[in-house]
């Protein structure tokens, strides 16, 4: 059950352009070093691990450490709050639709 | 980069486009199917419709008519949450459109709520493996089993 709270939290946390395209990066591979991260863009190495940590405490990516590296993957459940959010309404349509065929018909049978 | 989603439902119904037309526009109708409103069918109008309140959301969705083309198109935006949500409700700046076309044996009475703003693009999602595209697959199986379940009725596939 996604809470307003966890939605707004993935929804800010991908708000920002830079942070999205670390987290995108991420998404496009099954695991990826820190390090790689850093070398793939101009963003400095400090703003780079600010976005790894947020996307982290969004629950959007999951971090591995081994010695000195630090690797990321993306969190299977990550999405899960936006996924949510869609099915909460498609379902709502859903019902909505089912009531106004059920109204329509009753009208009729007046 | 953002991309927006809709979602559509969309069924073939047997009755003309005029009796279908009726039960979207006039506000009594509309609350026996929707949600409590004081709808107008008329161009630039607002209304709202009143929902149970949701977490910090009140419940009240803003809406102003957008289009208004008896019997065959209705537009109007849809924007969930009030000012005092700067969060989940406002996130909800959207558009509703109802179109009606008359087919045989009845209308194909079709609904699009566009402008779900998801952050990033599409790829991001898809390359998740256990994620989005998934989760696209079930949204569309809801779709259709749904339109599955009125075939009775003379129901089609979008």
């Amino acid at each position: 059950m996604t809470t307003a709270a966890q939605l707004t939290s993935v929804m800010k946390t991908l708000a920002d352009p830079t942070r999205r395209a670390v987290f995108e990066r991420i998404a496009g591979e099954r695991e990826i070093a820190a390090t790689s991260l850093v070398k793939g863009t101009k963003v400095s190495q400090p703003a780079v691990s600010q976005h790894l940590r947020a996307l982290r405490d969004a629950g959007l990516v999951m971090e591995r450490r081994e010695g000195r590296h630090i690797y990321y993957r993306p969190a299977p459940q990550g999405l899960a709050p936006l996924i949510d959010w869609l099915s909460h309404y498609q379902a709502f349509w859903n019902e909505r639709f089912d009531n106004l065929e059920r109204l329509l018909k009753e009208e009729g049978d007046e | 980069m953002s991309e927006t989603h809709a979602i559509t439902v969309e069924k073939v119904l047997p009755y003309p486009p005029e009796r279908i037309w009726r039960t979207l526009t006039r506000s009594d109708l509309i609350a026996k199917w929707l949600m409590p409103n004081d709808f107008e069918p008329v161009v630039g109008y607002r209304f709202t419709f009143k929902t149970k309140p949701m977490g910090d959301w009140d419940g009240i969705v803003h809406c102003e008519v957008l289009q208004c083309d008896p019997p065959s198109m209705l537009r109007y935006s849809w924007k969930g949450g009030a000012d005092s949500n700067p969060e989940y409700g406002s996130r909800l700046n959207s558009e509703v459109t109802w179109t009606l076309t008359k087919v045989e044996g009845g209308t194909r009475l079709k609904m699009v709520h566009d402008g779900f703003v998801l952050p990033g693009n599409r790829f991001a999602y898809e390359a998740m493996a256990p994620g989005w595209g998934k989760v696209m697959d079930g949204i569309a199986r809801v779709t259709a089993e749904a339109t599955v379940s009125s075939q009775a009725s003379g129901t089609t596939a979008a």
